[in-house]
């Protein structure tokens, strides 16, 4: 029997980057809060120091920051037709757990999506015909606008400090920054980083062909920064351990380095690390959640009463908690009817080596998760997709982020993988290599879905979250074209040999690519084809908000994090500003 | 043996490229093309490397006369740089194995057990102590039979073998050995390149050989240096036993 604690007005699952902002928005309007966080506490002091953090393969290889696969991993399968089996290992996406989640140990970039993502069924429709789009993708409009949007990325923006060079201010261009950028009502809080000497032999290139680059927008501080809350960070030190490493240096946004100091100060708030939620429970009726129960550090079964329920987890374990708390009907892709679970989408990656002469030293050591330079004229709809048979795009980028040698020691194609020549090829590139990317849109189609899977279970006993996924035809060939022309940018920079590797079939679970999972609890205007409305409010459990890239419609072009973010912030608004003074639907049908 | 698959390996991530890859890529043929095949015997150790300096945990002695000699033929040692023996990647890989890791602490490890797609990755029930137990077990119990230990081979006779188990045409009791094969090249690449406070990468070794210098706090004024040569620096390394502590209250650059 489950030991029953005292009522509180909201409990928030996860404490991560929208748990931590959600949270913090409730308990500025009054509420008491308890954040529930399955992982351990942890801060920038000690967890994160030097020179302890600064260790490839416990960090790196061995994923030292990630969900353990142990206790819950995923299964998959790329059809219907397959047997989905455990992702044993993390290797193609890399779930975080722990205070912070997975904005801990992310690269720091930051991205607005298009005014045409919100909207992209409708713009498509409207751009090239009724007839263009590929029958087999499930796009709709998002049943929120990019204008909804703006207040609340610059309010996310602000908080972790985002370093760039505008592009569009109010519609007037600006010179340095993105000119495809959706218009911002201001500036980036910060100036861009520092760029490093793969970013320049890539913006020259690109600039070479017509384009214009652009350094990426970053949240690895390129100055000390005091954001709102009054929290400062300070500059990044380029020290190249960024990317699924905690940042020792309170120089890259995290829950830690931006909000939790001013939240965990809160009387309303309390946050309990190692509570592991089973479900959330709902009344006889299944229309109202009463609380949640969760498994303790000690084993022990705990029921949290609680008026409100923010689900602001990982996005695919948003998804996997709502099939089993029952809230929502199910994706069944044989029907095509059910909306959890469906169109869950990704993030479709493929890249460049360019390898240099002796004489260019590219010393990959020396960065940021996110020094990088850009160009987005291949992104999203930035460009005229009429003859070319797909939609969406990628933006393409320099992608020198660090350069440990266990996961960084490039060989041109051919080198024999071991032996003498392998060894002389590993050490001979070692600082002589770029590696581009292009960074592309992931398109929903009915076929890849998420749901519980009939035969694997968590260490607590539960079902596993099932995956079924493969790249669609669009975005296999969306990558083909795009790779070809991040092949030219990586010719236009004069190494000696290029190797270009557009994204093909079947997605392959062992081979690093991105941990943007995105969708499977979509946000949406019709309750038929979408989870959440366009607040993120469950249609059928109106004190229940589903925060998390699990609520995008497609993946666009971009990182997922600023429209989290933005997201978030929307939500939050919607939950502070309406919901509690009436609670109840917002959107009424 | 086979080359590297660029146009399967993913040029946004090289080197991340998984260790199990191998199992759904069965080479049809795999020629032999080492380039340093030579015909003298590689039995003895070089007098520098004393063995009795280092305490083995996990592996037994005659698993720590395989594995030397065969991450040997991985990453050779030649006239310019040290190779795996050097750098004591035999040691790595017996604290890899004695470590949580090689317990399957990073692995889900639940049942059923089936064969998969390739896509769908390692589904072996073995952890990697248990493969490499099973594996070794069997490959010393196989050479030992047909009179043949590895360590008595040629460097020729040595990388055919390594190739034979690269190719997975060799049952291991249940282990495949291209399996078992990706595991270890992986491992050795891990003992030469990672922080020495896991026993491998000897004297930083592996380090200064590619050109790495190691967990340095800040290149905050180098970074925009664009092709600065520092090899003074990595030719001295820093390792996190060697690191300085780093202060926090130090304010950082660029405010």
């Amino acid at each position: 029997m489950a030991k029953t604690l005292e009522a509180v007005d909201a409990v928030v699952i996860g404490v991560g980057m929208s748990g931590s902002i959600i949270a913090h928005e409730l308990t500025k309007a009054g509420q008491k809060v308890v954040g529930l966080e399955r992982g351990a506490g942890r801060n920038t002091v000690p967890d994160f120091q030097a020179p302890a953090m600064h260790d490839e393969l416990k960090y790196s290889v061995r994923k030292g920051l990630m969900q353990s696969a142990q206790n819950e991993a995923v299964t998959l399968r790329n059809n219907t037709d397959q047997t989905a089996l455990p992702i044993r290992r993390w290797q193609a996406f890399l779930p975080g757990t722990g205070l912070g989640g997975s904005a801990v140990h992310w690269n720091g970039n930051i991205w607005r999506f298009q005014e045409a993502d919100f909207v992209l069924k409708s713009h498509i429709e409207k751009r090239y015909g009724k007839d263009f789009i590929d029958p087999r993708l499930s796009i709709q409009d998002w049943g929120v606008t990019y204008a909804d949007l703006e207040p609340h990325y610059t309010r996310f923006e602000n908080l972790y400090g985002a370093c760039g060079k505008a592009g569009n201010i109010q519609g007037k261009v600006q010179p340095g920054g993105n000119p495809f950028e959706a218009p911002r009502s201001t500036e980036y809080p910060n100036k861009p980083m520092k760029q490093t000497y793969a970013c320049s032999l890539f913006s020259k290139a690109a600039e070479s062909l017509g384009y214009k680059p652009f350094p990426m927008p970053s949240c690895t501080m390129s100055q000390r920064y005091t954001n709102p809350l009054g929290l400062t960070m300070e500059a990044c030190v380029m020290c190249g351990f960024c990317e699924r490493f905690g940042c020792e240096h309170k120089a890259k946004a995290s829950p830690q380095t931006t909000i939790l100091p001013v939240l965990l100060k809160s009387d309303l708030f309390e946050l309990r690390t190692h509570a592991q939620v089973q479900k959330v429970q709902l009344d006889k009726q299944g229309k109202k959640a009463t609380g949640v129960t969760y498994i303790n550090a000690a084993g022990e079964e705990v029921f949290q009463p609680a008026k409100l329920v923010i689900m602001s987890m990982f996005s695919l374990n948003n998804v996997r908690m709502m099939l089993l708390s029952g809230i929502g009907k199910p994706y069944d892709p044989k029907t095509q009817t059910g909306v959890v679970g469906r169109n869950y989408t990704y993030q479709t990656i493929s890249g460049a080596q360019v390898f240099f002469d002796d004489d260019v030293r590219v010393n990959p050591f020396m960065a940021s998760g996110s020094t990088m330079s850009v160009i987005d004229e291949f992104s999203g709809d930035n460009f005229d997709h009429s003859e070319l048979g797909f939609i969406g795009g990628a933006y393409l980028y320099s992608n020198i982020t660090n350069g440990q040698p266990i996961g960084f020691h490039p060989v041109p194609p051919g080198t024999p993988r071991w032996g003498q020549e392998f060894k002389q090829a590993m050490l001979k590139h070692y600082n002589h290599t770029v590696k581009l990317g292009a960074h592309g849109s992931s398109m929903p189609t009915p076929t890849n879905y998420l749901d519980l899977d009939p035969t694997y279970k968590d260490a607590w006993g539960q079902p596993l979250l099932r995956m079924t996924f493969d790249f669609t035809e669009n975005d296999i060939k969306m990558s083909a074209y795009i790779t070809s022309k991040l092949e030219q940018i990586g010719k236009a920079m004069g190494g000696k040999q290029v190797v270009a590797s557009p994204r093909k079939g079947p997605f392959d679970s062992n081979i690093y690519q991105s941990t943007h999972n995105c969708g499977g609890a979509v946000m949406g205007a019709d309750p038929k084809t979408s989870a959440v409305n366009p607040y993120l409010q469950c249609w059928d459990v109106s004190n229940v908000f589903v925060v998390g890239a699990s609520a995008f419609v497609h993946n666009g072009s971009y990182n997922p994090t600023g429209t989290l973010g933005a997201l978030t912030y929307h939500a939050a608004e919607a939950l502070t500003t309406k919901y509690l003074k009436s609670p109840g639907p917002l959107v009424s049908l | 043996m086979k080359k590297n698959e660029t146009e399967k390996e993913e040029a946004v991530d090289v080197g991340r490229r998984t260790l199990f890859k191998a199992a759904g890529l069965v080479a049809a043929s795999a020629a032999v093309s080492s380039t340093v095949a030579t015909s003298s015997a590689v039995a003895d150790i070089p007098p520098h490397h004393d063995m009795k300096a280092t305490q083995y945990v996990f592996l037994h002695p005659a698993e720590v006369t395989f594995l030397t000699a065969a991450t040997a033929r991985l990453i050779p040692s030649d006239a310019n740089t040290p190779g795996a023996l050097e750098a004591d990647v035999t040691n790595f890989i017996d604290k890899a194995l004695a470590s949580p890791w090689g317990g399957g602490s990073d692995m889900y490890v639940s049942g059923p057990w089936k064969p998969g797609t390739p896509e769908q990755g390692y589904q072996l029930k073995f952890t990697p102590s248990e493969l490499y137990r099973t594996a070794l077990t069997a490959i010393n119990k196989q050479l030992a039979a047909a009179n043949t230990p590895f360590d008595k081979m040629t460097q020729t006779q040595q990388d055919a073998y390594l190739t034979k188990l690269e190719s997975g045409s060799v049952d291991l009791d249940g282990v495949p050995s291209a399996i078992f094969f990706s595991m270890l090249l992986q491992n050795t690449i891990e003992g030469f390149l990672a922080d020495p406070s896991y026993g491998g990468n000897k004297d930083m070794l592996g380090w200064k050989a590619i050109g790495f210098p190691g967990a340095y706090v800040s290149w905050y004024d180098l970074a925009d240096k664009h092709g600065i040569n520092l090899d003074s620096r990595t030719a001295n390394p820093i390792s996190m036993a060697n690191a300085p502590k780093h202060d926090m209250s130090h304010s950082g650059k660029g405010e």
